[in-house]
């Protein structure tokens, strides 16, 4: 066994700790913490954003910041992949 | 000469259509039914992904060009944007729902009905978000699979 092995061996059983007291601390299924913030959305999603779909309306009405991250997360990806590549072409 | 076999290409150009209405149908029920602008655009990226995948990266390329969906891109992007601005000129904040209230465009209030006329300016930026998504996406899969063609033939 080299030392390599003994290292390897050595984080894998603390990770393998840490997993297991983050399972065993868990909340229970359907009991969150704090669930205010669930029920306002759910109760006042119609009324204030008119939309059915609750998830879509906190993505792009309460949280509208976060998309608009992502779509400019994703607009530099299609940005840089288009600039790598073009010398590939010709 | 690019592409694979006939079968494959008859197959993909039925199914193509399907995989773009039901994509097209996921990003305007965004409001509505589960999905919207991300996953729907995902989908209809992957059906061009299967065309691409059927009729080969040579014949796509001639088809459409990856500048045209950047500009499709960009226009999404600007689109979103724009509805975001439209907010903060029309209503108080940016990214304020200032179609909320009127009764002619998306104006009303969805009561589980599942009445598409709903939610203000939510359709609107699903489908912004749609054609940015869907567009980008095959953009990065077509210029990606354009660019591994020359190892193919040398």
């Amino acid at each position: 066994m080299s030392t390599r092995d003994v290292v390897a061996v050595i984080f894998l059983s603390i990770v393998a700790v840490f997993l297991v007291f983050g399972a065993l601390m868990m909340h229970p299924f359907g009991e969150p913490e704090n669930p205010e913030m669930d029920q306002y959305i759910i109760d006042n999603t119609q009324g204030e954003t008119g939309a059915d779909n609750s998830v879509t309306s906190v993505v792009f009405d309460y949280r509208g910041f976060d998309t608009l991250g992502e779509a400019t997360v994703l607009f530099t990806a299609v940005a840089g992949v288009i600039l790598i590549f073009r010398r590939l072409k010709k | 000469m690019s592409g694979m076999s006939k079968i494959v290409k008859t197959i993909s150009s039925i199914a193509f259509p399907l995989v773009t209405i039901y994509g097209l149908y996921i990003i305007a029920h965004g409001h509505l039914t589960p999905g919207g602008g991300f996953q729907g655009g995902a989908i209809v990226a992957s059906g061009c992904a299967m065309i691409l995948v059927a009729y080969g990266s040579v014949w796509t390329m001639g088809k459409i060009k990856e500048k045209h969906l950047s500009v499709l891109e960009s226009l999404g992007a600007i689109g979103f944007i724009s509805l975001a601005l439209l907010g903060l000129v029309f209503g108080v904040v940016f990214f304020k729902n200032f179609l909320m209230g009127n009764e002619y465009f998306f104006g009303e209030i969805g009561e589980g009905l599942a009445n598409i006329n709903t939610a203000g300016v939510l359709p609107l930026m699903n489908f912004a978000v749609g054609l940015k998504v869907s567009v980008g996406l095959f953009a990065i899969v077509l210029v990606m699979a354009y660019a591994t063609r020359l190892k193919e033939e040398k």
